[in-house]
């Protein structure tokens, strides 16, 4: 008998104990939603299977009574607008601090401080700030996702631009390149990619934030709705919600993965061999 | 020309004294080995001529002006190691100085002026041995070719100085003797000074036409910082026999080359 560190699984078996976890939440969900109705056919709690996609069905492919809008497609443009408007911001913000903050030795003495302080905000019991002063409608929504992920991606950019190894930088110096030049040419190229990924890790808490503001002041917006029937206790709702947020996160998740090994060619040209 | 003088030359950091009293005149051309035990300062002298740091006292004049205190293209380099740029493929890395002296805002050529500008790397990467591989990533090529990448990229700008640290202690003893041959042919092709730092005394004697040792000169037990290193032995080699055969013997095999590495920047 091999110990169980040697034991690997082949394809089928990835496969196998990759879905193993899927299908035994369901089957539980299954079971104690069935247990349930059994009990009291107008349980609330755990809807079965038909009933969410009824809902579904409902929200998704046929317009609302009172505004002629399909509310689950409503809901989604709304969310991603904020949510990509934040996340833009915050990258593009990120992209120019954080270089400058690990490339500029002034701009790094300057700012560190400031920004390592300003990380340790808790973003959510700021929300009442931007409330009051950016108001209740999008701005302050998309300025909660702008301060909550921001300074995160300022630090790890500014970090890996600091690891860059000062051969490369005085290298550059060497065949003539400015400070603009080495910024454009080098340092640029290579944290494009580490800025993604960094993206991706703050996707988590970026969807946090939205769906906190979200549930505090909108009139529409995934999270919005989720709040709004929380009062009907409409589990038939909120669960297929909560599903389609996991599948939006979970696409943009990959789509940026996808993006990086396209467009960096020389990542992959870096794996296996020294 | 590159005539490289130090005068009184200190360098000391907070309670440590690296180097003392450094006194050096090279005149144009030589190939200069930086030898010595680990720490004993040839690697920041070498920093000081690069510019990359600055002498605490006394000056560096390159033919008889002082040293600009940043690194700029009159000195090329090549370190052990992340001397190239692992996001651009070979021939990018190569015609990375062409696009920096040609495009200001941009850092980049293109159309005729980028075609030249290939067309001249093509020519410097066929002369060490890395013209099949234009398309390729660094990190796909092996040490000692990402070395050779290095020089390479180096010598498009024409340095009047090229400074090496330890640039083949990477390598392994068969790759080694390649790049001493290359190294070589490329010093007497193009008139530069070189100045290499090697911790190996055997390839300082086999490369250079003079070596210079640094070493300690006084010691306090109790204080080790208290002093610094001074060049203890400035060998001029070129009296030697051995020396003057393998001077002779590669500037012969540069003639060779000479039209290969020279055509294509006529063209240009």
């Amino acid at each position: 008998m091999r110990r169980i560190i040697n034991r690997r699984p082949g394809r089928g078996g990835i496969v196998f104990w990759g879905a193993l976890p899927f299908l035994g939440a369901a089957a539980l969900y299954a079971v104690a939603s069935a247990l349930r109705l059994a009990e009291n056919p107008n349980d609330k709690l755990l809807p079965p299977l038909s009933a969410m996609v009824a809902t579904v069905a409902r929200l998704a492919f046929t317009p609302d009574a009172r505004t002629g809008d399909y509310l689950m497609w409503a809901d989604t443009v709304a969310s991603l607008h904020r949510l990509g408007l934040g996340l833009g911001v915050a990258t593009a913000a990120a992209l120019v601090i954080g270089i400058a903050m690990g490339l500029i030795p002034y701009v790094r003495a300057g700012l560190s401080p400031f920004v390592a302080i300003l990380s340790m905000v808790p973003p959510m019991a700021v929300l009442p700030v931007l409330f009051i002063v950016f108001g209740l409608d999008e701005l302050s929504k998309v300025v909660l996702i702008v301060v909550g992920v921001t300074p995160f991606l300022i630090r790890d950019l500014a970090m890996r631009t600091g690891e860059l190894p000062a051969e490369q930088i005085v290298k550059a110096q060497t065949l003539g390149g400015s400070t603009w030049q080495i910024v454009l040419r080098v340092v640029l190229p290579q944290m494009l990619p580490r800025l993604v990924d960094a993206v991706r890790l703050s996707l988590g808490p970026a969807w946090l934030f939205l769906i906190s503001a979200e549930a505090i002041a909108a009139t529409e917006g995934l999270g919005y709705r989720i709040f709004l029937v929380r009062r009907y206790l409409a589990m038939d709702v909120i669960l297929p919600y909560v599903a389609w947020i996991t599948v939006l996160a979970f696409v943009s998740d990959y789509l940026l993965r996808l993006f990086n090994a396209r467009c960096f060619p020389w990542l992959k040209a870096g794996k296996g061999s020294a | 020309m590159s005539h490289v003088s130090v005068h009184g030359l200190w360098k000391e950091y907070p309670g440590q004294v690296v180097l003392e009293r450094v006194d050096l005149d090279i005149p144009s051309g030589e190939f200069c080995a930086l030898v010595g035990p680990s720490g004993c300062g040839k690697t920041t002298f070498l920093r000081m001529l690069l510019g990359q740091e600055r002498p605490t006292r006394g000056g560096i004049l390159l033919d008889g002006r002082p040293l600009v205190a940043e690194p700029g293209p009159d000195r090329g380099v090549v370190f052990q190691r992340y001397s190239v740029f692992p996001h651009l493929t070979v021939l990018e890395n190569v015609i990375l100085g062409r696009e920096f002296a040609g495009s200001r805002f941009l850092g980049r050529l293109f159309g005729a002026r980028r075609r030249a500008a290939e067309e001249e790397a093509k020519g410097i990467l066929a002369a060490v041995g890395l013209g099949d591989h234009l398309r390729k990533y660094p990190a796909e090529l092996s040490g000692g070719m990402q070395q050779r990448l290095a020089i390479a990229q180096a010598l498009i700008l024409k340095p009047k100085i090229l400074l090496l640290d330890e640039p083949f202690g990477a390598l392994d003893a068969g790759t080694k003797a390649q790049m001493y041959e290359l190294l070589l042919r490329l010093w007497s092709e193009r008139k530069m000074t070189v100045f290499m730092v090697t911790h190996d005394l055997k390839e300082g004697f086999t490369l250079a036409t003079r070596v210079l040792a640094f070493d300690k000169v006084r010691v306090d037990p109790t204080d080790p910082g208290a002093y610094g290193a001074r060049i203890t032995y400035d060998l001029l080699l070129t009296g030697k026999t051995a020396v003057r055969e393998r001077l002779a013997a590669t500037a012969g095999s540069s003639r060779e080359t000479e039209n290969r590495l020279e055509t294509p920047v006529a063209t240009h």
